[in-house]
């Protein structure tokens, strides 16, 4: 690793750290490892040892050296965060090896801060704003931006190579700085973030000339008719992933073909709608070593049908792609040209028609062939028919995910407790469903509690708001109850449809390991709140929306709000004196007050609080609507 | 409530006279306190038509709560609640499908008060964007442009350069020469010369920017001139 530059990289560790620290140890006895200075001709000459200001002055350097290579083999997070806590020597250790930082509330620790602590980092993974905002309930402009982040990142982390960001607000000027910044840059992937362009991906396309990834997911991309594709550079590229499905700009076609001829490692392409299904053809044959692939508009354009060309043969495109696992897009599809992708559904492992509006007969001959299917994402277009067909067939299923054509109350729904039942007694290895329905009833959901015990993830949206049970008439508590109480595993659950406080009672009796809980229009009382805030341990994101829960269910979680990341409250019964008293009572715990517009609340409730825990107090870029409570 | 031939299980909407929360509860908690807005809302149950004109962004509309023990009653038409069901506007955009409701799509400039602009440069290969409104004055833009295009400016178009275009007679030197010049496309579809009317009336009717070649730019300033003249 030689580098043309005075800082040299850091000694690493992984490659054969433990013969090479053995030699290097020089005569006074004083170790020489990558957090010691260097003093020992021993080493060998081709490798740079950082001289660090951290000089050891323990005896026992021994300890010091094992435990700096044990650690490397530490991946995850939550172990190094208990090995951090041994003692300082350990924490000392751990944060001179950790590499990988997560950073799941980006106001939980300042830019600073974690670069005080981190040295050595190569990738960063970072959350913004709260998932509520996805649907519109946080004015823009809340902040979560990247800027000050990317400024520290690039002083402190020159061989950073990966960044991952989740919710956040990014400029163009960002995307320059990270591409400026950082030479061996390998990995960019941005999901549901917004505040950029085009212009900002030219950046990233033209400088980071070692560019492995770069996916952009669900995420609001400005046309700035800027020619990004064409900016990559000439020559053999490094990518492995280019994901651009939700970039709704037109792309330089000749320039994209160009690229995936000359990337000989791409393995996951994921297309946007402007990509016509002849592009998509001439790419795949480009490219028959994919992996994933996102088609782009699915369906023939109507200049190419007027004019009744020869069309091209996409059977046999697909049967060239032996290595395809995950398919997506069909964007504005033309269902008769499913056909085209029955060589590969054998091997499928994903498959995402969620942009597709099939019908179930188009679906059938589909997924009758999709054995190994494991994660299926889909409109409920495909009807409780095309479910019980899924049902039917793929018995490794292990994701689900219905969304609703028409997201709309009050209207006709396709899918039901039918599909659902049907999905609980083919589909036993399930571990997580996301499921939009108009209708449900208690048995259906206990039959996949007892029949899916598999199930980390359970989130149900009946779109309705207070819908009971369609047959009974009852609330949905026993079905919600029966989830928590008989799937062990279950980290993550939504709930919805008409709920009394018993079904947080049985939620805070049951769901010891639930992490993530979300409510919206359910419970009666305060009582509601407290059971699940005195009941589930785990609990660290809980986000609730217009329900009935007041200051004193708020009171009841005191003694848990520093375990958790955060807590969503809006349009409940919460006052602003008793968000005040927690705030008071709380003080590295952040408690912010969002108000729709800049006028005063006008009413005795708080529209929206959202508190976390924080190291750093309040923050210093809420915008006027933001109060924040001291 | 009988006049309107309802016989839906209103008893919740009823006006009474008696404090709220003063009925039997089937959990036995006691009187709950039931909010202000529920109270209204109660009322306007009836009606939603007058609800549905309060409904604006990112204010929800606070639902009545049907309590477990009700018969399951069929709900009045609801109007559509901000956020709800929780699909992403982004997946709802794709389909295609025509239902927004209020307040649904998101402002991509960034709130009601910035003007987003698109800046050009001839021989640069990006175009930038600037919010105009978070400018006081030509100064403040063009150290802004000076700053943006930099890596790109062959000439002496620093952020000093820009500044000699506030006066006059240096704008009729420079022209003469090789210089970057700013210039912008009005809301007549017009392009002028950035500088020569009140900044305020600059942000209001500027669509696009873009900055030439002076000698380009040499034919614009007459125009420009002109028009202002006309203007005022």
């Amino acid at each position: 690793m030689s580098e043309d530059d005075d800082r040299s990289p850091p000694l690493d560790l992984r490659c054969g750290a433990a013969p090479s620290i053995n030699r290097a140890r020089n005569c006074s006895g004083e170790a020489v490892s990558g957090s010691g200075s260097s003093t020992s001709s021993s080493i060998p000459a081709s490798v740079p040892v950082t001289v660090t200001e951290y000089q050891s002055q323990y005896p026992d350097q021994v300890l010091e050296i094992v435990l700096e290579n044990v650690l490397q083999f530490l991946t995850s997070r939550r172990d190094r965060n208990a090995a951090s806590l041994v003692c300082k020597s350990w924490w000392r250790a751990e944060a001179l090896t950790r590499s990988e930082l997560f950073i799941g509330n980006c106001y939980a620790v300042s830019p600073d801060r974690a670069r005080g602590r981190f040295r050595r980092v190569r990738s960063v993974v970072l959350k913004g704003k709260p998932r509520f905002a996805d649907f519109n309930l946080m004015p823009p402009d809340w902040g979560a931006h990247f800027g000050p982040w990317v400024c520290v990142l690039a002083n402190a982390y020159p061989w950073l190579e990966k960044v991952y960001l989740k919710r956040m607000s990014i400029t163009d000027d960002d995307l320059a700085l990270l591409a400026e910044s950082f030479s061996g840059f390998k990995e960019l992937t941005l999901v549901c973030c917004e505040g950029f362009g085009t212009c900002g991906l030219a950046f990233i396309a033209s400088k980071c000339r070692q560019l492995r990834v770069l996916d952009l997911i669900e995420t609001e991309v400005t046309d700035d008719e800027v020619d990004w594709i064409s900016l990559f550079p000439e020559g053999e590229t490094c990518l492995e992933s280019l994901i651009f499905d939700c970039v709704d700009c037109a792309i330089n076609f000749e320039a994209l073909e160009k690229l995936v001829a000359r990337s000989p490692f791409l393995r996951k392409l994921r297309l946007n709608r402007h990509v016509s299904i002849r592009q998509l053809y001439r790419l795949m044959v480009r490219a028959p070593q994919l992996t994933h692939l996102g088609t782009g508009k699915y369906g023939p354009s109507e200049v190419a049908q007027r004019q009744g060309d020869t069309e091209p043969d996409y059977i046999a495109a697909f049967a060239a792609c032996k290595s395809l696992v995950c398919l997506s897009g069909f964007r504005e599809i033309t269902p008769d040209y499913l056909s085209a992708i029955y060589p590969v559904c054998a091997n499928l492992t994903s498959l995402n028609f969620s942009y597709a509006t099939i019908t179930a007969d188009q679906l059938k001959p589909v997924i009758c062939n999709c054995h190994k299917l494991q994660i299926f994402w889909a409109l409920d277009s495909i009807c409780d028919e095309g479910l019980q067909a899924v049902a039917a067939t793929c018995k490794e299923l292990r994701e689900l995910r219905v969304f609703p054509m028409n997201a709309q109350e009050d209207v006709e729904g396709p899918v039901s407790e039918v599909g659902l039942q049907a999905i609980s007694e083919g589909c036993r290895k399930l571990q997580s469903i996301l499921y939009f329905c108009q209708r449900m009833t208690n048995a259906a959901v206990i039959a996949m509690s007892s029949n899916c015990l598999e199930l980390e993830v359970f989130r149900l949206c009946i779109m309705g708001r207070h819908r009971p049970d369609h047959a009974t008439g009852e609330p949905m508590d026993e079905g919600f109850g029966a989830i928590v109480r008989n799937c062990r595993k279950l980290t993550r659950l939504a709930v919805s449809g008409l709920l009394t406080d018993r079904a947080f009672g049985y939620i805070g009796k049951y769901g010891k390991l639930i992490r993530t809980l979300s409510v919206a229009f359910a419970g009666d009382s305060d009582m509601g709140l407290k059971y699940v805030l005195e009941g589930c341990p785990k609990l660290q994101k809980l986000e609730i929306r217009d329900s009935p829960f007041g200051d004193a269910a708020l009171r009841s979680g005191l003694h848990h709000y520093y375990n958790m990341r955060f807590l969503w409250m809006s349009s409940c019964r919460l006052t602003r004196q008793g968000c005040q008293e927690i705030a008071q009572a709380m003080p590295r715990l952040v408690v912010e007050v969002i108000r729709s517009d800049d006028e005063e609340e006008t009413d005795n409730y708080v529209e929206t609080l959202y508190m976390y825990r924080s190291l750093e107090g309040p923050r210093h870029d809420a915008p006027k609507f933001v109060t924040i409570l001291r | 409530m009988e006049a309107l031939g309802l016989n839906m299980g209103f008893e919740e909407t009823e006006l009474r006279l008696g404090l709220p929360g003063n009925r039997v509860l089937s959990e036995g908690e006691g009187a709950r306190k039931r909010g202000f807005s529920e109270t209204v809302d109660l009322k306007l149950n009836l009606s939603s038509k007058d609800t549905s004109e309060k409904v604006k962004s990112f204010q929800k509309e606070k639902n009545p709560l049907p309590r477990a023990t009700d018969p399951p009653a069929k709900p009045p038409a609801k109007t559509q609640v901000v956020g709800w069901p929780p699909v992403r506007s982004f997946r709802k955009n794709m389909l295609g499908v025509v239902q927004k409701s209020s307040g649904e799509e998101s402002d991509m400039a960034g709130g009601n008060n910035a003007a987003f602009v698109k800046v050009s440069m001839d021989g640069a290969p990006y175009l930038r964007k600037v919010d105009l409104r978070m400018y006081n004055t030509y100064q403040d833009l063009y150290h802004a442009l000076g700053k943006m295009f930099s890596s790109f400016t062959i000439g002496n178009c620093g952020s000093q350069g820009m500044k000699d275009f506030m006066n006059e007679s240096k704008l009729m030197d420079l022209l003469n020469g090789s210089d970057y010049v700013p210039t912008y496309e009005d809301k007549d579809g017009d392009w002028m010369l950035v500088g020569d009317v009140p900044w305020g009336m600059f942000v209001e009717s500027c669509k696009r920017l873009r900055i030439v070649k002076g000698t380009e730019a040499i034919g614009l300033a007459p125009r420009a001139m002109e028009k202002c003249k006309n203007r005022r």
